[in-house]
């Protein structure tokens, strides 16, 4: 198309939604001038009197507490091996193909490992580490693309049954045991500690979250009933009042010696608040299903469990998962809760840091690094989420075809 | 029902696995309460309420009813609760207007208007609540300027030792008004009214999208403006989605109100804790907490279902 010819009917159109009507454009002027105003101040605040001396100096206990030095080798073979299976997973998927998400997405990874290490100031041993670790998830990317087919089927299909092989090993890695020196609860702190509380709840709070949404629905009054209190007595309290009686009183419930300790028994609480949350997504999915395919499947012969597990839940999940990913994104927020009762997690460790004399009246900018880790991991669950549920429904499509 | 093995027999096995689940919860609950019990008297804790009328001992910053460390501890729970529900009330008008605002903006004919309604939500709900109470508090409030330097806006009085409403003048370089907000509840009530308008904006938009379009075509052939159409044909419309979505997040901001600790402020969550270092009491202080939190959500459940009630289609 002729440039000359393109461009003023996109002149046109921003004039027509922009200044349609007089008081539209006096709206839009003054927004302009309101977003003008404000970028310019936070411009000027952190080129000028922004002092990220306080990120650069701490980073490495913001992104793992106070986890031994010397053991900090199995916290880099954790992440290259996580960043090798997302990578085969990755490859996997989309087999040779690099579609332009896939190479956007590339992109970004690698101006992240360019740009995150040298504004963070690392030493250059570690950021060739970080180099290191970026290579090997798109090589293993492109590795898995170009020669996955060539493996047995059964090696494909099972792939996925790596990730809680991975997830338990990193555990281990990160907790020691088993030959490895071990590495107390209280000296994990910052990010780890974060992901380790958030991935845990996550992990666990699904399947007992399902679990409740059957019961809530179930036909036998004891498990409808039970389940019906458990829920709403959960979703009635504040998370934090919770991990009060988790932090209080969980030591007089079990003899003594059996409690968990101060982390994990906030573990255990995210993952019982995180559940009755998750039951309402799944019984919102349950709901959404007709009679019919119930009564199909028993009328094909089916048992309970079987039309539990290969006709309701298969279709309940699918309609449930933008809530429950909800959910989670909402319990990766909450962990923040545990910095108010004592847990040096990410917020934690970062106000600890700040009470520091050293760095006194820095709040601004540590928790402006922090929103701005947050709003990205939780804008990309988002994503990944609406990706997925696209995924699905363009499978359901072809299939009822 | 001879030649059904026992596993098949549908009239048994309903009764079989409740009777297994009930067993199973029994236990779990007698072997806690047990537990609970050992472990309580071993400590000298057993469940007691007479705590609650010795005196307190510590002062609760800023109260409706008069108090101080002399009162009993219910007199301290129930200032913490009465600021609790100061927050909560001040808080659910504020974020209502506001999410309705951001809500209908989406719905705006000046595509910037749009655009910036939609990055305020994705801002918001993707950043966790504390955090943002915390920027509030010790970032914006507690940098805002002293004396003469104070902010002033038509009515309202910025300064580092208050917010003060109305007509406030600087008297020997202190700021005295008819009414002074304290920074905390301030930074509370900010914080707490931008989070849920974000929510509540999305419920609204919700509620707008699902009103037909040929309802704001009807409205538009008939000569109404933009906003007639909107405040008169589809907002009351729209109430009938609106209100049971919105009850959900007026129970959210109750609860997220107990973070009020991250912003120095006495709610009730803040005095129990006090209460809780003091007394030693865990157990009764979360019931406490629990009940009260409880009733608290039923109430506002309660509100919401009548409105409910008014705003659905009254069928003849």
């Amino acid at each position: 198309m002729d440039p000359r010819l393109k461009s003023p009917s996109r002149l046109a159109r921003l004039r027509r939604d922009l200044f349609g009507t007089p008081l539209d454009g006096a709206i839009t002027i003054a927004l302009l001038a309101a977003l003008g105003a404000g970028a310019q101040a936070l411009l000027n605040w952190a080129l000028s009197r922004a002092d990220w001396a306080v990120i650069q100096a701490n980073s490495t206990l913001l992104a793992v507490g106070r986890y031994p030095m010397a053991q900090q080798w199995r916290l880099w073979l954790l992440t290259g091996l996580l960043c090798s299976a997302t990578g085969a997973s990755w490859g996997l998927l989309r087999r040779r193909s690099w579609p332009r998400n896939d190479r956007i997405a590339a992109g970004l990874l690698l101006a992240m490992a360019l740009v995150v290490p040298a504004a963070l100031e690392l030493g250059l041993d570690v950021r060739a580490r970080w180099w290191a670790i970026a290579g090997l998830l798109l090589l293993a990317r492109w590795a898995a693309g170009r020669w996955s087919h060539r493996l047995p089927l059964i090696c494909q299909k099972l792939w996925p049954l790596a990730w809680p092989g991975l997830y338990v090993l990193g555990l281990g890695l990160i907790g020691g045991g088993l030959g490895l020196q071990p590495v107390r609860t209280s000296q994990w702190g910052g990010l780890l500690l974060t992901l380790i509380e958030a991935s845990f709840a996550i992990v666990l709070c699904f399947p007992l979250g399902i679990a409740l949404a059957l019961g809530r629905r179930s036909e036998l009054p004891l498990l409808r009933w039970g389940s019906t209190i458990y829920i709403e007595f959960i979703r009635g309290a504040p998370l934090i009042t919770l991990l009060f009686l988790g932090q209080n009183i969980l030591g007089f419930l079990l003899p003594g010696g059996l409690a968990p300790d101060r982390v994990w028994r906030a573990a255990w609480v995210l993952t019982f608040f995180a559940a009755a949350y998750v039951a309402e997504a799944v019984r919102a999915g349950l709901t959404a299903l007709p009679r019919g395919q119930v009564e199909a499947a028993r009328s094909l012969g089916l048992n309970s469990l079987q039309t539990v597990l290969h006709v309701v839940l298969p279709q309940a999940l699918r309609v449930a998962l933008p809530a429950t990913v909800g959910q989670f994104i909402t319990l990766l927020q909450d962990t923040t809760l545990l910095s108010l009762i004592g847990l040096l997690d990410l917020l934690g460790t970062a106000r600890a840091i700040m009470a520091n004399p050293d760095f006194l009246g820095r709040n601004a900018e540590v928790y402006l690094v922090l929103a701005v880790l947050f709003w990205c991991c939780c804008a990309a669950l988002g994503l990944g989420c609406r990706a997925l549920e696209h995924r699905l429904n363009r499978h359901s499509s072809t299939a009822s075809r | 029902m001879k030649g059904t093995p026992w596993w098949r027999n549908r009239r048994l096995l309903p009764l079989l696995i409740q009777a297994a689940v009930g067993l199973t919860i029994l236990v779990v609950i007698a072997f806690l309460l047990g537990n609970l019990v050992r472990n309580l008297s071993a400590a000298g804790l057993l469940l007691s309420w007479r705590w609650l009328n010795l005196p307190a001992g510590f002062d609760v910053s800023e109260t409706l009813l008069p108090f101080n460390a002399e009162l009993p501890y219910w007199r301290a729970l129930l200032a913490g609760l009465v600021n609790t529900l100061r927050v909560v009330v001040v808080g659910l008008v504020g974020a209502t207007v506001l999410g309705t605002l951001v809500g209908t903006a989406a719905f705006s004919s000046n595509a910037l208007l749009k655009r910036l309604a939609r990055a305020y939500v994705e801002l918001i709900r993707n950043v966790p609540l504390l955090l943002q109470l915390l920027f509030w508090y010790f970032v914006i409030f507690l940098s805002l300027p002293d004396g003469p330097a104070a902010l002033r806006l038509p009515g309202l009085v910025l300064a580092k030792s208050g917010l003060y409403l109305g007509p406030s003048a600087l008297v020997d370089g202190v700021w005295q008004g008819p009414a002074r907000i304290t920074l905390e509840f301030g930074a509370l009530l900010t914080g707490l009214v931008i989070h849920s308008a974000a929510f509540i904006a999305e419920v609204v938009r919700g509620g707008v999208a699902a009103i037909p379009g040929g309802q704001w075509e009807a409205a538009r052939s008939l000569g109404l403006t933009h906003r007639q159409t909107l405040a008169r044909i589809v907002l009351p419309q729209a109430l009938r989605v609106i209100v049971p979505g919105l009850n959900s997040q007026y129970i959210s901001l109750a609860k997220n109100s107990s973070l009020a600790i991250a912003c120095g402020y006495s709610d009730l969550y803040a005095v129990a804790e006090t209460t809780l270092n003091q007394t030693g009491r865990a157990v009764e202080v979360v019931l406490i907490l629990l009940g009260t939190y409880l009733t608290l959500d039923l109430a506002i459940s309660a509100l919401m279902n009548r409105l409910n009630r008014l705003v659905q289609i009254q069928e003849r």
